[in-house]
């Protein structure tokens, strides 16, 4: 299916946006943690 | 099957910082030996008490720069109940149990430690300040789980 | 390569289907007593939650025939394992019944065998919890002893499980034969993934009940192999999440997109994620068992790295749904970066209730990713970190996505429809939820950094300062865990409203009532490779990655076993 409705064409720049948001998210939660562990 | 360009750059990033996540824990873990607690020795848990190290528990100066401290736990304490060691020495725990499953969990440092009856559990740790830390049991352990704590006490060396 | 079906699968089997895409009344009876189950569980569940946050705080105390261990032990049982369970068979049969067509009698009986089974070991557990022969909380650890019976009836749940799984299974091989060639729709997929799944994950829990634990009990073994019992009940007890999970990512892949008005964003990736958590789900059971002795630290770390390869069908995911997001508002003429947000049909509750189901995920997944990471885990293992973990995972993603699906699926088995009023109390009920949580959790994640114990009956360690420092300042506070757990449970008796209006009160639902279908979208499988669903290939390669990561700690726990461990009664 090669119509304009294929959504690999579609427009996801807000997608990719937000996954990378939620990424960084999981990386400071990970990096507190790890911070705190090795000040113990 | 596939991929549009966004979910890629996204994978790899998703990867690359599991990855990164990964890398730091193992690169400490194995070569600065800080591992969780662990180890393969065993015993018999019926004969703890007549066991090395076991029957005589308490803390071991072993050289200048390291103490033993050897624990049995039981429902609802640990034997011996008063722990003294220095602050700034390595401090090397071994523990087992002469009954059910517990731990050896001291809050504010990197012990915590599954006390599994049949094995010796061991961890190496080194208090930075002197001061009284409480000992408890987190993992359930039976209807007086709640009253198994004492405390250790690090002393300025 | 055949890389294709004509027709889209749903919509193709519910044009050639007689029953044109709606369960049959056999199905949706049997879905009705699975969820009646459910929900009679969750009621006592959630009681038994209030009950232990009021003890947390010292505001209550129990019967002398009560103690706060058979209280945790019933609110873990009726939660996580039969809350969870028997919703997730009504949504599964009710979906497998619309998808492939309705049942024989063969799959007929014996799901509704299976469920008699499943609900006969539910019930029979709970007496022995709750006359205190059985004190042993639900992961029953050796060598605290619980009587025989426990176990038997524990088993009897596993197998009622499989019975409805195998019934199910069977349902999928008489339509694949019927179909030869064609891709079977996505809903049946992912149940036959969740499912294959299951299976292999009970083999460990099955293995220790019924070799280890049965002869030990009733006497005729004197002793167990305390590691063994752990590792064979971690085999289980990791998949086990992922049992709870699957499903609502089910409803996340192809419910969202239908709410919002689009096609499933990807069939094979679809596909893909499911087979990637049969393969990574189950060799990383050691994850839980990372500071105990007896295995070494080689293959500690090997299921620590195995453990993160199960995160990425998790990132897979994630992006699929924002996509399905910006996809459906961008065709709704959403401009910019993220317009498409504002398009999303945010007062349709099925929608919503999943959206912040999703949102909780976040923090639970990143908090997975912490507790996995080898000796960070000493910072959490056994404290009311993990506690807070589950209930942003489990307790909200999982929990508010059958909530969410309760909203619909009540209404399409008993032929009702969601009224205004209904909707109204589902909005509040599901914002209370995401309230409560949010201190109950938050304030767990927080104590549990500071060392406070989970599964511990409130003490004061002899007035330790440690101690103080649990009940002082806002997140790290046991009041604020209270607060927010008595927000759940008011959350929770509202939700038992809802689902009893749903299913006696609302009125019928008329022809083309948009709150009594059951929304699946549209899935393109023309461009979805064949050996995707070739099951052979994945069981396999499952296999072979349970063998690499069990074979060497389980052989070492047998062969170069302590003497064994007597039974011990601390209650």
């Amino acid at each position: 299916m090669k119509n304009n409705k294929n959504p690999h064409e579609a427009d996801l720049r807000g997608t990719l946006i937000s996954v990378l948001v939620v990424g960084v998210l999981i990386a400071v939660m990970w990096a507190a943690v790890y911070a705190m562990y090795v000040a113990l | 099957m596939h991929l549009h360009k966004f979910e890629k750059i996204w994978l790899i990033f998703g990867i690359a910082m599991l990855a990164v996540f990964l890398g730091i824990v193992g690169v400490q873990a194995f070569t600065q030996g800080q591992t969780p607690a662990g180890g393969l020795e065993k015993i018999d848990p019926e004969k703890v008490d007549v066991t090395a190290p076991f029957d005589d528990p308490g803390v071991h100066q072993i050289d200048d720069d390291t103490y033993e401290v050897v624990i049995k736990a039981m429902a609802y304490g640990y034997e011996p109940s008063e722990i003294k060691v220095p602050a700034g020495k390595e401090i090397i725990f071994k523990l087992t149990s002469k009954d059910v499953i517990h731990s050896f969990t001291i809050p504010n440092t990197k012990v915590n430690m599954m006390v599994v009856p049949g094995q010796i559990n061991e961890k190496r740790y080194t208090f930075k300040e002197p001061g009284t830390f409480l000992i408890l049991c987190n993992e359930y352990c039976g209807t007086g789980h709640h009253f198994m704590h004492t405390e250790i006490e690090v002393i300025e060396q | 390569m055949i890389l294709h079906s004509e027709r889209g699968p749903l919509a193709g089997r519910q044009t050639s289907s007689a029953v044109a895409g709606a369960a049959a009344a056999s199905e949706r009876k049997l879905a009705l007593w699975n969820i009646g189950f459910a929900y009679t569980a969750f009621l006592v569940g959630t009681f038994c939650g209030l009950i232990q946050v009021f003890m947390r705080n010292e505001m209550i105390e129990l019967p002398a025939w009560l103690d706060y261990y058979q209280v945790l032990t019933v609110h873990g049982v009726t939660l996580a394992l039969v809350y969870t369970t028997f919703f997730i068979y009504a949504f599964l049969i009710t979906g497998m019944s619309k998808a492939l067509g309705s049942f024989g009698p063969k799959v007929a009986r014996w799901s509704w065998i299976g469920f008699f089974v499943a609900a006969g070991g539910t019930v029979w557990a709970t007496i022995e919890i709750l006359s205190g022969r059985a004190s042993v909380l639900y992961t029953f650890y050796a060598p605290l002893k619980a009587s025989g019976w426990f176990y038997v009836s524990l088993a009897l749940l596993i197998v009622g499980t499989w019975i409805i799984s195998f019934a199910l299974i069977a349902h999928y091989v008489k339509w694949r034969k019927a179909n030869a060639g064609v891709l079977s729709p996505l809903f049946a997929f992912m149940t036959i993934s969740t499912l294959t799944m299951w299976i292999i994950a009970c083999l460990g829990v099955v293995a220790a009940v019924v070799f280890m634990y049965i002869p030990w009990a009733f006497g005729w073994v004197e002793t167990i192999n305390v590691g063994l019992s752990r590792t064979l009940f971690w085999f289980f007890g990791h998949p086990l999440v992922y049992f709870w999970l699957l499903p609502a990512y089910m409803a996340w892949y192809l419910v969202i997109p239908k709410l919002v008005g689009t096609k499933v964003f990807s069939d094979s990736l679809a596909r893909l994620s499911f087979l990637l958590f049969i393969l990574f789900s189950i060799p990383v059971g050691l994850h839980h068992q990372l500071t105990e002795p007896g295995v070494a630290e080689f293959w500690k770390f090997l299921q620590v790295t195995l453990t993160f390869m199960v995160v990425i069908p998790t990132l897979m995911t994630a992006f699929s749904l924002f996509a399905t997001f910006e996809i459906s508002g961008r065709q709704k003429g959403a401009k910019g970066l993220l317009g498409w947000f504002g398009k999303l049909p945010w007062n349709d509750i099925r929608f919503t209730s999943l959206f912040i189901a999703m949102v909780f995920f976040i923090p639970g997944g990143a908090g997975g990713i912490i507790n996995t990471s080898f000796q960070l885990n000493e910072m959490v293992h056994n404290t009311l970190w993990v506690v807070g973990h589950f209930h942003i995972t489990v307790g909200t993603p999982v929990a508010m996505t059958f909530m969410g699906i309760s909203f619909w699926l009540i209404p399409y088995l008993t032929g009702r429809t969601l009224t205004k009023t209904t909707k109204k109390l589902a909005f509040v009920q599901i914002i209370s939820w995401s309230v409560g949580m949010l201190f109950m959790s938050t304030a767990q994640h927080v104590l549990g950094l500071l060392g406070a114990p989970r599964r511990t009956q409130h003490s004061n360690y002899s007035d330790h300062p440690t101690v103080l420092g649990w009940f002082d300042g806002f997140f790290s506070n046991t009041a604020t865990l209270a607060l927010g757990g008595i927000i759940l449970f008011f959350s929770a008796m509202l939700l038992m409203v809802i689902v009893f209006r749903l299913w006696l009160i609302d009125p019928r639902s008329e022809e083309g009532d948009f709150y009594a279908e059951f929304p699946v979208a549209e899935s393109d499988a023309s461009a979805t490779p064949m050996w995707l669903e070739n099951w052979w290939i994945w069981i396999g390669i499952a296999v072979a990655l349970i063998l690499l990561a069990y074979t060497f700690p389980i052989t070492h726990m047998i062969q170069d076993a302590p003497p064994g461990s007597k039974g011990f009664i601390n209650w």
